[in-house]
């Protein structure tokens, strides 16, 4: 029996992975996209958990929701990339560094 | 289980707003590039039409609808109200920028409608999931918006860097709100209110995702040490897009930081006031000193974005009704700061020459006294010098916080907003007392001219009248 507690730490397993990717990559902008869906759906897995264990069906409605959220914010990240090697020509995380912040 | 018919009229500015993007979305495309003028207008008859039904349809007291998931009160409407102003502003002042560079586009009407949307959702929200789905329909915007400018390598470079740190932000609130639905099974933050003030058995995880939360709401806000985003985007983005970013966004942060942590966490106030007391002091040392080494105008006012959303948090972290107003009124105010000072970087803008080196401000005052005393204004107030509003407003916010005996931080809050006063008076020095090192004409339009007046003496105004705002602060939480 899987019990909630696996996938709370599945969750936080897959949401510390995604941070982690954020922080050490180094090489590609792509990485990072990968990263940040990641933790969302750490958050998805949190989510769809409760809502099983706790047999209430708006945690999964919210599921729906971070789903199609992620895919808007999937796309725009994906067209900010373009507009940015297009500039650039270049990915590389190192490469984006004509700000300084 | 019945199906309840939803009461579409309390959401009708968010549903007209929402029509109307939509429709100049489409209309845009037929338009040839010498009619864009009208995409302009539909999009401020657009924040007019919203500010009229909002007014138009505000409940006395106050009601949700949709299931719970939308709240209207008199909190949520004035703060629609004052989103409204400011987005008109920031459309009307950027209109002759975008014009000169080629970027007179509708998809800056209509991305700033929608990240216009996106923050009334946030302000009406009254569950975890709108809340969630409004602060995405902003932020989605704002990417798009920053990299507006697609020819500009260092726009797309900040819209990057903006969209990661700011979906990492995202990610963060979303699994603190996973956390708080799974410890009270419900979406609603009235709910969870119940839930986390009746069950102090649960406290250590609450607070773990009160921890979470907290990141993606200070976030939003730029409060140190989550503030790396707001100096390069400020840099980076068209001027009318980083307008845009120091008005009305200021006023949604706070409308989050309600909604997230009074309406839903209140019961742990002990919990996050000193967490935000942690994020306020090092937003104000972090801020005010760093923007001292500054030559960029807009990399100087984005640290002291930083700074002043540090004295927000003083108001916030007060957890009193009158910290709250207090933090409100910083709020309004400092959005009204912001779009004066960078209203008067637009003003000194034209084609092909971006006057952001401290430098450009150079004798402004021979050019133009009228606008260098604009400026003086923006830059008084924002360093708190009375007259102005911002020595009101930070008055206002030391008060609420030595109410509540946290004397030793209203000592620390003026000890950097002194250093802060440094930057804020070489500004002024740099205008009254340097040789002009730029002597073309200013050639802005009359509107601009007349609204920067406007926003100007408004702050001279609201500086020696400040009853009538603070009252409706007051009144709006009460």
């Amino acid at each position: 029996m899987i019990t909630l507690q696996d996938y709370l730490v599945l969750g936080a397993i897959l949401f510390c992975v995604g941070v982690a990717g954020i922080f050490l990559n180094r090489k590609n902008v792509i990485v990072l996209l990968m990263s940040i869906e990641l933790m969302l759906l750490a958050a998805n897995m949190n989510f769809v958990a409760f809502s099983y264990f706790l047999g209430n069906a708006a945690g999964q409605v919210f599921v729906f929701f971070i789903l199609t959220v992620a895919a808007a914010e999937s796309a725009i990240g994906l067209a900010i990339l373009v507009v940015l090697f297009r500039n650039r020509r270049s990915i590389n995380v190192e490469d984006i560094d004509t700000l300084k912040g | 289980m019945t199906f309840e018919m939803p009461d579409f009229w309390l959401a009708l500015p968010e549903m007209f707003v929402l029509g109307m993007a939509c429709f100049i979305l489409v209309l845009d495309l037929f338009l040839p590039e010498e009619r864009r003028g009208i995409s302009y207008f539909l999009a401020q008859i657009t924040v007019i039409g919203a500010f009229v039904s909002s007014l138009w349809v505000a409940p006395a007291g106050v009601q949700t609808t949709f299931d719970g998931m939308f709240v209207s009160d008199p909190l949520g409407t004035f703060l629609k109200l004052a989103i409204y102003v400011l987005t008109a502003g920031v459309f009307l002042y950027s209109r002759g920028y975008l014009r000169d560079r080629a970027l007179y586009k509708g998809e800056y009407y209509v991305l700033g409608l929608f990240g216009m949307l996106g923050m009334m959702v946030i302000v009406s929200a009254s569950s975890l999931l709108t809340i969630y789905l409004g602060l995405e329909l902003f932020s989605l915007s704002l990417y798009a918006m920053v990299a507006f400018d697609r020819d500009s390598l260092r726009a797309s470079e900040a819209a990057m860097k903006y969209f990661v740190l700011s979906a990492l932000a995202s990610g963060t609130l979303l699994y603190g709100l996973s956390l708080l639905y799974g410890l009270t099974g419900s979406l609603e933050m009235s709910q969870v209110a119940q839930f986390a003030g009746g069950h102090a058995g649960e406290h250590y995880a609450f607070v773990f995702a009160l921890a979470f939360v907290l990141v993606g709401v200070a976030f939003k806000f730029g409060a140190s040490p989550f503030h790396m985003w707001i100096p390069d985007v400020y840099h980076g983005a068209p001027t009318s897009v980083t307008l845009y970013l120091g008005a009305a966004p200021k006023v949604a942060a706070f409308a989050m930081a309600m909604r997230l942590l009074v309406d839903t966490l209140g019961p742990l106030q002990a919990s996050w006031g000193p967490m935000l007391v942690v994020l306020a002091v090092l937003s104000l040392a972090v801020g005010n000193v760093v923007a001292i080494a500054q030559t960029n105008i807009k990399r100087m006012l984005a640290y002291s974005t930083i700074s002043h959303m540090g004295f927000l948090l003083l108001g916030l972290l007060a957890g009193t009704r009158t910290g709250y107003s207090a933090a409100l009124f910083y709020a309004v105010v400092y959005a009204l700061m912001s779009l004066a000072a960078f209203g008067v970087v637009i003003l000194l803008s034209r084609a092909g020459f971006e006057a952001e080196r401290l430098g450009d401000f150079k004798g402004l005052n021979e050019r133009s006294p009228w606008f260098a005393f604009m400026m003086l204004v923006a830059m008084f107030s924002m360093a708190g010098v009375p007259p102005t509003a911002g020595f009101y407003a930070k008055l206002a916010v030391l008060a609420a916080v030595i109410d509540v005996h946290q004397t030793w931080l209203a000592v620390v809050a003026v000890f950097f907003s002194l250093i802060g006063a440094f930057y804020y008076l070489r500004v002024v020095k740099l205008m009254y007392f340097d040789a002009p090192a730029d002597p073309e004409p200013l050639t802005a339009r009359l509107d601009l001219r007349v609204a920067l007046s406007a926003n100007g003496l408004l702050l001279l105004g609201l500086g020696i009248y400040p009853g009538l705002l603070m009252g409706w602060c007051l009144a709006a939480l009460h």
